[in-house]
């Protein structure tokens, strides 16, 4: 689904963001980035969904080459990936159906198959009674959810969540990280930026470790070996 | 019938869909912008009232020139230029010129005074017979009284073809009768340049106004656009309701525009046909006639697409995602 192949990203002034990142990411799995704040856990996030693009390298998202997608092509292959943000960035003006229709609307979906798909969506998340409501009169984890509901209402073959439990307590964490367990087990990429170590540990998913813009662990590697080097960055 | 049918393919192309989208898609866009204008009514008033004061301005003048041409209408008829030509031109050399002039454009006609003839008119009809009768030679010249174009006139070109007269060899002096007429006309003329020049630079101050409307209404919707293009807008999809706006104030505007001309004829009306009854003249203030009245708005339309699309070109470039 993802193949990393020596990418990096490198901002001007010689920072890199990622270094040389080899990375394989199976169709239907769901992986966990993690790391510390300012490791590249987003950036990773922002190269697959062309946010930015990285500087060297090759990378392949889908049987395509992120090179080859410009200009018009752009919007057509954001159209098969779903984005959640820690700020969840909701329209605030718009209420709760809006926000989850938006991708629908872009992508210039007929309204009754518009309205079957985001009732459908906010149902998914336990929201469907709200959908009049605004964003502002909704808790952090129900906005998180309609997030979430935005995500996944295009049905997507990826979704990319950026911390998405990064303002929740960890009862709420744990239930948004649930929803997303469901949506993989329908067959959708899930790809997890997140420092909620705890929590991770609970989801006994596959987990990536990024530390200063290198992989420190990836793939395959245990969970207990990965515990030890998690342990070990903790205490330096 | 049904061996046909086999024979299409399974997959047909139909337009009509695509049509249908793509009027969906703009229909969604031009009632979103008016949704966004009804939301924010303050901020788009004051646009719409400074386009309209803009195109007010020009389509007034154009209104206060045509009924100047209405007033003036006929003035230009009765204008003559006289040609005294010199003592030494024969009559038959006279007749020629004459007809050579009533070819030259701008001319309407030549009517030629033979010296004799006017001199024999003169004698009857003056009474001074007797003091006449004692001179040696006929002192009056040949003239030539040349009716110009009434068009030439009333567009202020008069005093070329005067000059032009003036300069032929046979012709001593040129004269216009009513030069008051002839120059009320150029100083008409003038002001219609002057209301060309007006119009283009109030048509570029509404191009500004829409354009920075626009370009406030962009940043203001940066986070949104943001999101738009993160589940996959397109470029379109995004200036789409960004030009709407602006045709939306552009036409808003010149329909305030309309109605500020049409009050402004309102309260004008009764003074003027007082002013007209005192020269017993009915005249009627005009006002903009359906077509021109459509024409405003298209132009006002135009002026608001242009102004957002410079707008959009520009700034949705700085903003937005890669």
């Amino acid at each position: 689904m993802i193949r990393f192949t020596n990418v990096s990203m490198r901002y001007a002034g010689n920072m890199y963001a990622l270094r040389r990142i080899n990375l394989f990411i199976e169709q239907g799995a769901m992986v966990y980035v993690t790391g510390r704040s300012g490791a590249g856990k987003s950036t990773l996030l922002r190269l697959v969904a062309l946010i930015e693009r990285h500087t060297e390298g090759q990378l392949i998202v889908n049987g395509q080459n992120l090179e080859r997608v410009t200009g018009r092509r752009i919007p057509l292959y954001r159209r098969n990936i779903g984005f959640t943000f820690q700020d969840h960035r909701l329209l605030k003006e718009r209420t709760l159906f809006d926000n989850v229709a938006l991708p629908l609307v872009v992508a210039g979906y007929r309204y009754q198959e518009i309205r079957k798909r985001t009732q459908a969506s906010l149902d998914k998340v336990g929201l469907l009674n709200k959908a009049k409501a605004y964003p502002v009169q909704l808790s952090g984890g129900e906005q998180q959810r309609v997030g979430i509901a935005r995500a996944v209402v295009h049905r997507p073959a990826l979704l990319l969540a950026d911390e998405p439990t990064g303002n929740l307590d960890p009862a709420l964490s744990l239930e948004i990280m649930r929803l997303f367990e469901q949506f993989n087990q329908v067959g959708v990429t899930v790809l997890i930026a997140s420092h909620d170590l705890d929590m991770i540990r609970k989801m006994r998913k596959q987990i990536i470790t990024l530390r200063e813009g290198k992989l420190l662990t990836g793939i395959g590697q245990t969970l207990n070996e990965h515990d030890n080097e998690q342990g070990t960055e903790q205490t330096t | 019938m049904s061996k046909v049918r086999n024979k299409q393919p399974r997959y047909r192309f139909k337009p009509g869909i695509l049509v249908q989208s793509w009027l969906i898609q703009h229909l969604q866009a031009c009632i979103f912008s008016l949704g966004q204008i009804i939301k924010n009514p303050l901020g788009s008033l004051l646009t719409i009232g400074v386009i309209g004061v803009s195109l007010s301005l020009p389509a007034g003048f154009y209104l206060i020139l045509g009924n100047i041409d209405r007033v003036t209408e006929h003035w230009g008829g009765g204008l003559e230029i006289s040609l005294f030509l010199k003592q030494d031109v024969e009559l038959s050399s006279a007749r020629k010129l004459a007809a050579d002039l009533s070819g030259k454009p701008g001319v309407s006609s030549v009517e030629f005074i033979d010296r004799e003839a006017a001199l024999q008119e003169y004698r009857e009809n003056s009474g001074f017979a007797d003091a006449l009768a004692g001179l040696a030679e006929n002192p009056l010249p040949h003239v030539l009284l040349v009716k110009p174009l009434e068009t030439l006139v009333t567009t202020g070109r008069g005093e070329e073809l005067l000059a032009s007269l003036q300069n032929i060899p046979e012709v001593d002096s040129a004269q216009f009768d009513r030069q008051w007429a002839l120059r009320l006309f150029t100083i008409i003329e003038l002001f219609r340049r002057g209301a060309v020049i007006l119009a283009i630079l109030l048509a570029f101050a509404v191009l500004l106004i829409i354009g920075n409307t626009i370009r406030l209404a962009i940043y203001n919707r940066r986070d949104e656009i943001e999101i738009n293009q993160l589940f996959g807008a397109t470029d379109a999809f995004i200036q789409r309701p960004f030009l709407y706006s602006g045709l939306i104030h552009g036409v808003a505007g010149s329909l305030m525009a309309w109605s500020l001309l049409a009050i402004a004829a309102l309260l004008l009306q009764n003074p003027v046909v007082r002013l007209s009854s005192l020269y017993h003249s009915d005249f009627r203030l005009i006002q903009l006639r359906p077509e021109e009245s459509l024409l405003l708005i298209i132009i006002g339309g135009l002026l608001g697409l242009a102004g957002s699309w410079v707008a959009v070109k520009r700034n949705l470039k700085d903003i937005g995602l890669s």
